[in-house]
């Protein structure tokens, strides 16, 4: 059996990175472990403490500098991946960024047969997508019938 | 001096984002150096340093692929297509598309049904990138155009 445990984002500032996931996703520090230099910093969606993602800035002693200049040109590229979130409300989600005053979106939410989704980077480039899938909205919708019907 | 390379990145890849985002709107040089706070002739030399192509050609690109979406998985007609992913006349529309993919609108949508994946790798992935019209100038005349 295996699960996934921890996955890494590379960020170019570990305090910004924290400020955006928490403060403006939404997400809540779970480990903050600090090692001279390094800090094992990593985020999780609150309630569910199984998986976690660490907020990594390249750097010594684990990328010497040229390495990690190397690294950070290409996460401000939007080169180096990103993170899938799911929601139960995408529109409601766009709204919360918005007032929060999240800018940088790459999709506003647009409905596909699969489900409703919409793009954004983190301040560093970083892709984010969240997606509230068909079976999701369908749930809602009976909710809220149901809620208006009594 | 490589934090002064990642922040201009950070702005080339936001123009490209507003590229994808609003592609389907008139989106013109000025605007796009705006974005990225640049200069046109700078925005346009930089960006084609940062992303390996011209922002011209990767809009036409990020049109192209947007009527071939339409084309595959919708029954509206190539007109209908051509002004919705943000061309403004029918015969730039169809040129570009067969510089691009190498055959005309209507003879892609015959050959191809939908392709069954979410949308954001479709628009990752199936951005056409190479074809026979890849050694001729395309999209440079508007690298010479600009002031």
């Amino acid at each position: 059996m295996l699960k996934i445990n921890v996955t890494s984002i590379r960020v170019l500032d570990q305090e910004e990175a924290l400020d955006f996931y928490v403060n403006k996703l939404g997400l809540e520090k779970a480990a903050d472990i600090k090692q001279g230099p390094f800090r094992w910093l990593t985020v999780r969606v609150p309630g569910d403490p199984n998986i976690e993602i660490q907020l990594d800035e390249p750097g010594p002693p684990v990328l010497d500098e040229a390495t990690a200049a190397q690294v950070r040109e290409l996460i401000t590229k939007g080169a180096m991946g990103g993170v899938v979130f799911q929601t139960d409300d995408c529109r409601k989600l766009f709204e919360t960024l918005k007032s929060r005053g999240v800018k940088d979106f790459t999709q506003e939410p647009i409905e596909h047969p699969y489900g409703i989704d919409m793009g954004l980077r983190d301040p560093f480039g970083n892709q984010i997508r969240v997606l509230e899938p068909r079976a999701v909205t369908r749930e809602r919708s009976k909710k809220e019938a149901a809620a208006a019907a009594s | 001096m490589s934090r002064a390379v990642e922040a201009f990145n950070r702005r080339m890849l936001r123009a490209r984002d507003a590229m994808d985002l609003a592609y389907s709107q008139p989106l013109d040089i000025p605007a796009l150096a705006h974005v990225a706070n640049l200069s046109e002739k700078h925005f346009i030399r930089s960006f084609r340093a940062t992303f390996g192509e011209t922002p011209h050609r990767y809009l036409q690109r990020r049109r192209v692929e947007r009527s071939m979406f339409l084309l595959r998985e919708t029954a509206r007609s190539v007109t209908d297509i051509c002004f919705e992913v943000g061309f403004t006349s029918l015969g730039t529309f169809s040129r570009t598309f067969r510089e691009i993919v190498g055959e005309t609108p209507s003879q892609y949508r015959l050959g191809h049904g939908p392709v069954v994946a979410p949308n954001c790798f479709v628009m990752a992935a199936m951005r056409p990138m190479f074809s026979a019209a890849e050694a001729s100038t395309f999209g440079e005349a508007f690298d010479a155009a600009a002031p």
